[in-house]
């Protein structure tokens, strides 16, 4: 995985000592809060409803045992012992002082982390497929690209004050894992005629519009990425609207100017700073390259097939040992296939029955890097879903793996099915919401684990956010859950029908919302309606996409 | 150090003259300064550039961030007059703005010297190519000016 050198180091650094200046002058009354909002904002810190949140970047999802290790001893310095992962493959601290701010910016830089850009309406940090680098489909890995993108998009100095914030997924297969057109800018790396380029669509995300981004540009070469990125922002920070928060992002820009339109304005642009040299040579994208060079025992399969770069094979199927005691569900589940054959990526579930989805205890991140040392080559990737990815473990310690997760209340095989919830942090936490997430995904959770159907009802992502602005992806659930407030109480609408991956599509409302024993009735009637409508081989998407609302609104408002 | 009502960063001698709206200019195009609003399009200048001495860009919030891309546009097509951040000017933001091409701030709330110089000289080096003269880290990394 990358690492820094000396400038990323000093920049780091520079940035703390910038933060510390800040929060002190705060204290001291030279910046009012207004002034200051923003700045903590850029450095990842928003005020919740009862204490500092503090956000970290984890870049593309991608840390070692080491910096686990250090999230793990920021818990319990300076929180209360746990941390919750995020859809941006992010982690946050819910009880934060702003005393301890820079402190903890420090301790994050001697680990070559940080949390810029983590919040403000500037570039975020950026997405990324949570396989990338060892999934068998992919043609190249994506990370070295967003890395580019990251330095690119740090401090930027056009790009720090945008109408609203600006999110980059970047992936590298057919296959969509981190939900690539729900963002401002998706970009898939493709292959044309032996040659690497981009895709960029423009103008996806979610929140109260929810819209799926459209292609602007089919390749674009390698050395001019971060041009056509510049010309893409330009137009925005340009154009976007600011007289309403709610129309800011790029989505709505797009859509108003129409796709073609805001192309024809981006390659203007990008035809004019094409010849501002504000591309940085391929030399430093090889260098990037060179850092995510898969390490070497996985360059060679047993067969003695190599599992090179861009060999894209068939999926794999699970492990074939037979035992018994809930490892075969778990390996069923929970693996993903290797570039190379004799390993596979192993998903940690935080979402173990009634728990509080993308929770983890500073001890169970220690088990984590203990492990991703042990089995994984030392890597670890928080996936969109709020779990954990040990991207290349052996197939012979699957068992070995999946005891130390089981002992540490991280072995629940539930990856991709009903128990899988993402929720947001909702009224629990946070200051816009309107309803509660989090107790809603314990409920259904604890419903499915009790009547068995999690296992009949196969693959099932069921995703909860506690206000319109769609943190917890309601939008892209095979079955959403949005909270809303009904005249002072909570309520919940149902949504069907969604889809992240590469077949994005949007939810639709079922109809009347529900209170909150009702949407966990509702939930399993709906589940119901597929069990037994469905034909063979089709997942619960597949069967409401083949028979549509109607069977689903008699069953639910019957 | 005393707290400065305009901070400048060029040698020669201040344009003093008024600046005029853009609208204004397009009409009375003698003038040698011009003041562009967030709306205002930095380009519909372009064909007139050598004869202006000054543009002030204007901030009325500092979080409306329009004027950055103004000020690189102006620098792009060569300006090299004095390009005058005008408004809602903090020193958090100075620094972004010199890189953008700024060399006159003018803010509505006076900016502590100290300060402002501090801001200047905190990041070691700059991740990207703008419309200051920094050679930005991959640059370095790549045998410009690389020491390793
Ligand atoms: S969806 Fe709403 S309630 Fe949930 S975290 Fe986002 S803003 Fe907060």
């Amino acid at each position: 995985m990358y690492a820094y050198d000396r400038y990323d180091q000093a920049m780091v650094d520079a940035r703390v000592a910038e933060f510390r200046d800040q929060c002190e002058r705060r204290l001291a009354g030279k910046l009012t809060e207004d002034q200051f909002k923003p700045l903590r904002l850029m450095n990842g810190l928003y005020l919740q409803l009862h204490a500092y949140m503090l956000r970290v970047a984890i870049p593309y999802g991608t840390l070692n045992g080491g910096q686990m290790r250090m999230l793990a001893t920021i818990a319990e310095k300076y929180d209360r012992g746990y941390g919750h992962f995020t859809t941006r493959q992010n982690i946050q601290y819910n009880w934060i002082k702003l005393e301890d701010a820079a402190d903890i910016l420090a301790d994050l830089a001697s680990v070559e982390m940080h949390a810029i850009q983590t919040s403000g309406n500037c570039i975020r940090n950026i997405s990324s497929d949570h396989f990338a680098g060892a999934a068998a489909d992919e043609v190249a890995d994506p990370r070295p690209y967003a890395e580019l993108l990251r330095q690119w998009s740090s401090f930027h100095p056009e790009f720090s004050y945008l109408p609203r914030k600006f999110k980059i997924c970047v992936i590298a297969s057919e296959q969509d894992r981190a939900a690539m057109r729900l963002h401002d800018i998706g970009i898939r790396i493709v292959g044309r005629d032996g040659e690497l380029g981009a895709q960029f669509y423009v103008g996806g995300g979610m929140g109260r519009t929810p819209m799926i981004a459209p292609l602007i540009r089919d390749f674009v070469p390698l050395d001019q990425l971060v041009t056509y990125s510049e010309a893409a922002l330009r137009v925005y920070n340009r154009y976007g609207r600011r007289d309403n928060k709610y129309k800011a992002r790029i989505k709505i820009l797009v859509h108003e100017l129409g796709a073609e339109e805001y192309t024809r304005q981006v390659e203007e642009e990008f035809a004019h700073l094409l010849e501002q040299g504000v591309e940085p040579p391929l030399a430093e994208l090889e260098r990037i390259k060179g850092f995510f060079e898969l390490p070497s025992p996985l360059r060679h399969s047993r067969e003695g097939g190599n599992p090179a770069e861009g060999a894209v094979r068939e999926e794999s199927g699970p492990p074939d040992q037979v035992r018994g005691d809930g490892f075969e569900s778990w390996a069923r589940h929970n693996t993903h296939a290797h570039r190379n054959p004799d390993y596979v990526s192993a998903i940690v579930s935080l979402k173990p029955v009634g728990g509080i989805p993308g929770d983890a205890t500073a001890d169970q991140m220690r088990v984590l890097a203990d492990l991703a040392e042990q089995y994984s080559f030392d890597e670890l990737r928080v996936m969109h879903t709020q779990n954990v990815v040990l991207p290349h473990v052996a197939k012979d310690d699957l068992p070995a793996l999946w005891q130390a997760l089981s002992d540490a209340g991280m072995g629940t095989p539930n990856a991709d099915l009903m128990g899988d919830i993402i929720a947001c942090p909702g009224l629990d936490y946070c200051s816009l919401a309107n309803a509660r997430s989090i107790p809603i995904a314990q409920r259904i959770s604890e419903r499915f684990a009790a009547n068995g159907k999690e296992a009949a009802l196969g693959e099932l992502k069921l995703k909860i956010s506690g206000c319109i602005n769609a943190c917890g992806h309601h939008h892209a659930g095979h079955i959403g859950i949005l909270g809303v407030d009904r005249k002072g109480t909570e309520n919940y609408q149902l949504l069907l029908g969604g889809s992240e991956a590469e077949d994005t599509s949007l939810a639709k409302i079922t109809g009347p919302g529900f209170d909150e024993r009702g949407i966990v009735d509702a939930v399993e009637t709906a589940a119901d309606v597929y069990l037994r409508e469905r034909e063979d081989g089709e997942r619960f998407l597949d069967t409401y996409r083949r028979i549509g609302m109607a069977p689903f609104k008699e069953a639910l408002y019957a | 150090m005393p707290e400065a009502t305009t901070i400048r960063l060029r040698d020669d001698t201040p344009c003093m003259e008024p600046a005029v709206t853009l609208e204004a200019f397009a009409e009375q195009t003698n003038a040698v300064a011009v003041r562009i609003e967030p709306g205002g399009d930095a380009r519909e200048l372009l064909a007139h550039l050598d004869r202006l001495a000054r543009v002030d860009i204007a901030f009325p919030a500092f979080t409306d961030g329009r004027g950055y891309s103004a000020a690189r546009i102006l620098r792009e097509a060569g300006f090299a007059g004095e390009l005058r951040a005008v408004g809602d000017v903090l020193v958090d933001q100075l620094a972004y703005m010199r890189r953008c091409g700024f060399d006159a701030f003018a803010p509505d709330a006076p900016i502590d010297m100290a300060d402002a110089e501090a801001a200047f000289a905190r990041f070691p080096e700059v991740y990207q190519s703008a419309a200051d003269p920094r050679t930005p880290i991959w640059a370095l990394r790549h045998g410009d000016g690389d020491d390793r």
